[in-house]
Formats: structure tokens, sequence, C-alpha cells
């Protein structure tokens, strides 16, 4: 038992799970529920109110079931839609007060919060459950009047751009999962970075599941002003549970005229267990507008955990001479199942995309690249690659492709590519006749597929990412 | 520095192909394997190194490692280039995303790794690749390219002496290195091939032909048939069945 532990923790090294108080509310989902999240986070009349409507609105909504993953209906009545440690009830006003039990759970991810520990380059927001433990650097960035704070906090000290621009890139009823959240949003993250600032290091959210039948539902809203430009970082953990639980999230970006907004996630949520059992269920809603002229939007993802993952990063873009990139490596394996991919929107004039997609399938998992490109007719001289690669390693694992392109203009330059690997035994014995054992090869072979996505992480989450894949990798060359 | 005795081998679960060989091959010498198609050439180089298409059913090979001899077999493919073998592909495998540069460097520094020797960083590491392109003729374009990805067959070839010449291993196997080179490759190939052997380390060279041996002199040549060795002698051999044929050498073994 003892080793099939140690084992375990090898193949995921985050699943511990912290032992701290947490205050959480009954299980299940009803008007009172949404009201007493509210009032929990302070907030004014006009979040309620949001909350509500969309709370109305999914009650009459049946979940969706088109993406080519298989589960059994989740119960929501049977979650709990807010927990949070109890140290934070009383919101302790500076790190120095957080309960040190919590810093150290964030030190065991990497993820230092403590002045002197903390990592230089990048300013930290770190979410616990349902609540922001604290954010790193707000000092430094306040100076250039960049907000960078969990949402609750900009809830309450920021209502007027909240008003502004909340819900209008991924209105409360885009979908099902969409109007969930917007009902039960818990916290996450709120960046604003204004007009003509470059944010000089980058920001970055760190969402650590830990209480167990627990929900997590962040929002995250992030808007840069004329001519600014942010880069921004997502990383995820939770412990090993038999159960599965829920993350339904939505990110929304708004980059204004030559505005630029680069949005990086290294996702590894536990994906349950080499038999199926336990894992979260990712199922995020992530959308950006390119809403002012030559503006851009770049978001790059390593989904490497998650039992299923169900996302679609996008651009809208509004803005003439806009540019949209996606940049994505998926890894699965055990039973993981991914239905990931993006879409491209576009309706200004010269606008132009990027996908570059890369999928690995290992062990008995699923994956599945879905993606858009929609030209609306307004939408002159539109310019769309699209690269979609899938890689397989073992025989019992399946990888899926699937393309949709609506276009609506003539003038539009549209291309596509898509292939599909397998590691062949010839690759293998060739890298291993020179030295290489069999893990070092394949992820020689894997890094090498990947190094197009790599390449346009941030360098030290590149490395992790890397780091990552390796890991993964390993359980899965037997 | 291996030896080589009663040797039998199949392709798993296939005819045997290998019917007792026995070869010793020591430090400083070149050595040549001919034979015509369908002797067991290929599979000779393949099962020494290691390809877990093969099956060994009998024999043994042992392989000097700090002087002491080691079973050869028991290692698996990677153990075996550690301690020093190389197998120069008669087909080399294309390797896409994946630069020379960078495989060549994580190959050296496994060996390095596994010989307790530190790894060498990007910097000293490019100095000896550009050291040894200028042996094989290749220029630094090459560094960059995917492995042997859209390579003619010349330039696949001029690859696997370039990963020779950075890995320096104790026995380099060279499988048919001199097939579908045009002359001025060979030539350069051979030469490649020529100055890359010392006193220290051993060759040997599985050939059709003896196009390649113009340019190496082989102090040993042994002819395979059958899956047999069944006549060794020294270089002239090789122009004896050059000019008389596998047919001789049937009727005089």
């Amino acid at each position: 038992m003892n080793d099939a532990l140690a084992n375990r923790d090898k193949e995921y090294k985050y699943g511990f799970v912290t032992d701290v108080e947490t205050e959480k509310f009954p299980k299940g989902v009803n008007e009172d529920v949404v009201r007493a999240i509210s009032k929990r986070k302070e907030e004014p009349d006009f979040l309620l109110e949001f909350r509500l409507k969309a709370f109305r609105w999914w009650q009459e909504q049946t979940p969706p079931h088109w993406a080519h993953v298989e589960f059994p209906p989740i119960d929501f009545q049977d979650i709990h839609y807010y927990a949070a440690p109890k140290s934070m009830a009383d919101a302790p006003q500076s790190l120095d007060d957080v309960d040190p039990e919590l810093l150290r759970t964030f030190d065991r991810l990497g993820v230092p919060l403590h002045e002197r520990e903390r990592l230089a380059g990048v300013a930290v927001d770190a979410v616990f459950d349902s609540v922001s433990v604290g954010t790193t650097h707000q000092d430094i960035l306040a100076e250039m009047g960049v907000i960078f704070c969990s949402f609750s906090e900009a809830a309450r000290k920021h209502p007027e751009l909240i008003k502004r621009y909340l819900g209008t890139v991924v209105p409360p009823r885009d979908n099902f999962y969409a109007a969930l959240n917007s009902a039960v949003f818990s916290d996450g993250s709120f960046v604003f970075i204004p007009k003509g600032v470059h944010c000089p290091i980058d920001l970055s959210t760190y969402f650590r599941i830990n209480a167990s039948n627990t929900g997590q539902f962040e929002r995250t809203l992030i808007v840069a002003e004329e001519g600014a430009s942010v880069s921004y970082v997502e990383g995820c953990t939770a412990p090993m549970r038999d159960e599965n639980q829920l993350h339904a999230a939505i990110v929304e970006l708004i980059a204004l005229d030559d505005a630029s907004i680069k949005y990086s996630t290294v996702q590894n949520w536990y994906g349950g267990d080499e038999n199926g059992r336990g894992g979260i269920y990712n199922f995020v809603v992530k959308r950006g507008r390119c809403e002012g002229a030559r503006s851009k939007i770049s978001w790059t993802q390593v989904e490497a955990g998650s039992a299923i993952t169900w996302k679609y990063p996008s651009v809208i873009l509004k803005g003439d001479d806009s540019v949209g990139e996606f940049y994505s490596v998926a890894l699965t394996n055990n039973k993981m199942q991914a239905d990931t991919g993006t879409k491209m929107v576009h309706i200004g004039k010269n606008t132009s995309s990027t996908i570059i997609s890369k999928g690995i399938s290992c062990d008995g998992s699923r994956n599945s690249y879905r993606g858009l490109v929609k030209v609306t007719p307004g939408a002159d001289n539109a310019r769309n690659y699209s690269q979609c690669d899938s890689m397989l390693v073992g025989s019992d694992c399946e990888a899926n492709t699937f393309p949709y392109l609506e276009i609506n203009n003539q003038s539009a330059v549209i291309e596509h590519e898509a292939t599909t690997s397998r590691i062949s035994d010839d690759q293998l014995f060739y890298l291993q006749s020179r030295g290489l054992d069999s893990e070092e090869a394949i992820s020689l072979l894997v890094n090498g597929f990947c190094k197009d996505v790599f390449k346009t992480l941030p360098l030290e989450f590149s490395v992790e990412a890397v780091k990552l894949l390796e890991m993964k990798l390993e359980d899965s060359v037997g | 520095m291996l030896k080589i005795r009663e040797l039998k081998a199949r392709v798993v679960d296939g005819p045997e192909i290998l019917k007792g060989i026995n070869l010793d091959v020591n430090a400083g010498e070149i050595h040549a394997v001919m034979g015509p198609n369908g002797s067991g050439k290929s599979t000779l180089s393949r099962v020494l190194a290691g390809h877990p298409d093969y099956e060994v059913t009998g024999g043994a090979v042992t392989f000097e490692i700090n002087r002491e001899a080691q079973d050869l077999l028991a290692m698996e493919a990677h153990e075996r280039a550690r301690a020093g073998m190389f197998l120069a592909f008669q087909y080399p495998v294309e390797v896409p995303g994946v630069s020379n540069t960078v495989f060549l460097r994580a190959a050296f520094n496994a060996i390095c790794r596994a010989q307790g020797v530190p790894p060498v960083d990007a910097f000293d590491f490019r100095d000896l690749l550009t050291e040894k392109l200028a042996l094989i003729g290749m220029d630094d374009s090459y560094l960059e390219r995917p492995v042997n990805l859209d390579f003619s067959g010349g330039e696949k070839k001029r690859n696997e002496i370039l990963q020779m010449a950075i890995l320096a291993p104790r026995l380099a196997i060279l499988d048919e290195t001199d097939s579908g080179l045009d002359v001025d490759s060979l030539r350069i190939v051979s030469e490649g091939v020529k100055q890359l052997s010392t006193p220290h380390n051993a060759t040997l060279m599985i050939t059709h032909y003896q196009r390649m041996l113009q340019y190496i002199t082989p102090d040993f040549v042994h002819v395979l048939m059958d899956g047999q060795i069944v006549k060794s002698g020294d270089h002239t051999l090789a122009e004896a069945v050059e000019t008389r044929g596998y047919d001789w050498v049937k009727d005089a073994a």
C-alpha cells in the first residue's frame, strides 16, 4: 500500500493535500448559494444581479455533449460551490498575515510568495480553492498604474472597470458552463494595464484546488488599454483524489488599439490514475477580443493534466489589422480525454491568425483537436495558417482532428496542414544506438515535435513545460 | 575487444539467418565482412547493435569494457552505445523536429555521463562539431536541419560518419556505408573513416562490393555466406572476390 502511494507520488508530485480548516458552503447550488457567495465577497449590487441573471438562465439549460469525450452525468447538486481556508475569512491584509500552512503549500508547488524568496521576474496571484491567498509585487506594479489583484479585490476596489468589461467577451449566456461560472464564480485574477504601459514583469496566477468535492469556478479578466502590453501565465494543480472534481473557469481578454496580450497556461491538474479513476474535469471558456486596430492576442497552452479537458482558447479579431495566435501542446496519458483547440473569428479587415496545435496521445487516452476558423463577410484580406499535428505513443490511444472552416469572404487566404505520426520502433532504435535510453529518446522526439509551441512560452515556463512532459512520458514508456 | 562465438540469430519468430558466426576483432584492426545479398551481413550488424526485431538463438558475444570481457548480448542497445559501440546504418532513420545539433549533443552527453565524464555545454560542443564537420566535408547548414530529414542518400551516409566522429566509438560497425554513394561522397566518407581509425579502436565494415576497400585497406577480410563465415584472409581476399565472384569462394570453401 505504501509502495503504491509512493508510486503515485512519483507520477504526480503535486498530489498532496494541505491540512487546513476549511469553510465550505453546503453542497448544491440555488439562488441562496449565489447570494451567499456574493455576500461573502462583499460585492457591489450589480455583480449580484449579474450572477442571478446567469443562474436563472443556467437553470433552464441542459449540459452540452458534443465534445468527443465520455463521462457520466455530473450531479451539480453534489458539489460544494465555495470552499476557503478558515484563516482567510478575516481577509489578511498582507502576505505576512497569511496562514503559514498556506504559504508552505505554495512553496511546495514551486511558487514561493514570501518577499525574500519569490520569483524575481514574475508577480504571482495565488488562488487556493475559492479565494486568493495573496498577490506579490503589487506595490511595484501600482507605481506604473498596473492593477493586478484577485477578482474579489477588484470587485470591491475597481467596480467601474469590472462593470465595464465583465461578460463582454464571454457573455453569461454563451454556454452552459459559462452561465454556471457567471453565477457562482469565486475568485481569480484581474489585470488592467493602462494606456501605453508595457508591463515590465510577467504576471501569473497559480490555481490550487485543495478541498474535496469542491468545484473551482475562477474568473480572470485582463484588459490592455491602447498601446499596452502584458504577458500572463497561469499554472494549476490539485491533490490526487478518487472522485472527479469540476473546474469551470472563464478567462476574458480585451486588447484595445495597438495593445498586446500574451496568455500562457501550463495546466497540470490531476489527471486520474491508470484506470481512469479520479481527476479534474477541466471545462473552461477562454476567449479574447482584439477590440482595437493592430491589437494582438496570443494563447499558448501546455495541457498535460486533467481527466477531461474541454476548452478552446479563442480570439475574436474585431479590430482592423489585429492578430490572433494559438499555440498548443496537449498531452494525454492513462485514460485522459482532451477535446481542445481554438476559434479564430475574423471580423476586421486585414486580420491574421495562426494556429499551431500538437497533440500527443499515450496509453489508452483520447486526444482531439477541434478548431474553427471563421471569416465574416466584412473581413477583407483575412489570413489564417493552421497546423495540427498528432503523435501517437503506443497502440491503444486515439488522436482526432476536427477542423471547421466558415469562409464568407473571397479574399481570405486560409492554409491548413495536418499530420499524424507514431514514434516508430526504427526511430527509437536509431536514437538508442546513439546512447539514449528509451525515455531520453522519446523525450527528444516529443520535444522536437513540440518545439514550435515551447518557444512561444516565457523562458522559465518553457523549461517547466519540458520537464512536465518528460515526467508524464516516463510513465508511458514501459 | 569483440569476440563472437557460434552466434546464431533470427528475426523474431522467423527462420534462422545467422548460423554460427565466429569472429575476433582487436583494437587497431579494420575488418571487412563481405557477402552476397541475403547472406546475413546486415543481420550481423543489427544483432551486434541490439536491434529489438532480432533474437539470438545461440552462441555468445563478449565486448571488452575497461579491459574486462562483458556479455554484449545482455546489454540493451543504448548500453552498447554507451560502452563504445557504434553502428553506421545502411538506411539512416529520419527524425523530424530534432536538429542534428540537439541530437548529437544529447547522444554525446548521454555517453559522457555513462562514462563518468562531465557533459559539455552548447558552446564547447559547437567547437567540437565545427572541427568534425570539416573531416567529412559538411558545412554548418547541416547542423540546424532535422536529423536526416530530406537528406540525399549521400548526405545521410556522411551524417552517419559525422556522428561516428563525434561519438568516437571504440568499435564502429559500418553497415553498407558505401552503398548509394556517388564517387565524391564515397571518397570523402572513406577518408573520414580512415582518419578516425586509431590503434585504440576497431572498425568492422560490412559490404557487398569492395568499393570502399579501394580507399581503406582492411587488415582482415571475411566472406559471409548463408549465415556463416566461410573464408577469412587479408585484403587480397577482397580482390579475389571482386574478380572471381562469390561462387568461387563457395566452391573453394
